[in-house]
């Protein structure tokens, strides 16, 4: 499952598109919009994705997992709109027969996510200013 | 030929509108496009060795041939995560 949504992310959803039988262990990713940002109190935050595109890439990360690891059970989801303090952001899934590989592939997908997949980030702060975030 | 073009977050915001037809010239490459917009907002310019270019939803190179009904996307540094 590699998908862009506009409503909120239930982590259970990543969890159950990846549990099959083989799998003893699934590690979890999750991005929640946290109250502040390089030392300014955030308000809320907004994201917006290329969907088409955002999905493609996903896909393609757990190809790359699938190379590097030999775990075919990825999903990602990745939410859009306006987000609150505390709400997911993204939620990750990898399963695997036992942790390592998990532990590792799940760390990967999220990198990757961060360097490949169209999506941006506007932070909305405190005091009434807003900008697109830039990349450090 | 015509492509659309289509403008994200800070592009959305710099050229006030998410996506356009563009007519061009057969054997026009990406680079003709930035070229293009350039010319509208110069300030476009800044974020060239930071964007990106994506051409039917795979990152393209500056010198990439397009064809007609391509679907060109510009690209900001992405942040998403």
């Amino acid at each position: 499952m590699f998908k862009i949504v506009e409503s909120e992310i239930s982590i259970q959803a990543v969890i159950d598109a990846v549990d099959t039988p083989g799998a003893g262990a699934i590690v979890t990713f999750a991005g929640i919009v946290r109250n502040s940002t390089r030392g300014r109190r955030v308000r809320y935050l907004e994201f917006e994705a290329y969907p088409p595109m955002a999905e493609k890439k996903m896909k393609e990360i757990a190809d790359e997992i699938y190379s590097q690891w030999g775990l075919d059970k990825v999903a990602m989801i990745h939410r859009v709109g306006r987000l609150e303090i505390g709400e997911v952001i993204v939620a990750i899934a990898v399963a695997s027969p036992h942790r390592d590989k998990a532990f590792e592939a799940c760390q990967y997908a999220i990198d990757r996510l961060k360097e490949v997949v169209p999506i941006w980030k506007r932070e909305v702060w405190e005091d009434g200013t807003e900008e697109w975030v830039k990349p450090s | 030929m015509n492509v659309k073009v289509k403008f994200f977050a800070v592009f959305h915001e710099m050229f006030s509108r998410r996506e356009e037809n563009m007519e061009l010239p057969e054997g026009s490459t990406v680079m003709d496009i930035l070229k293009c917009i350039e010319s509208e907002k110069p300030e476009f310019a800044d974020y060239y060795d930071i964007m990106q270019i994506a051409v039917n939803w795979e990152y393209a190179t500056r010198n990439a041939l397009l064809k007609n009904d391509d679907e060109v996307a510009l690209i900001p540094p992405v942040t998403g995560g």
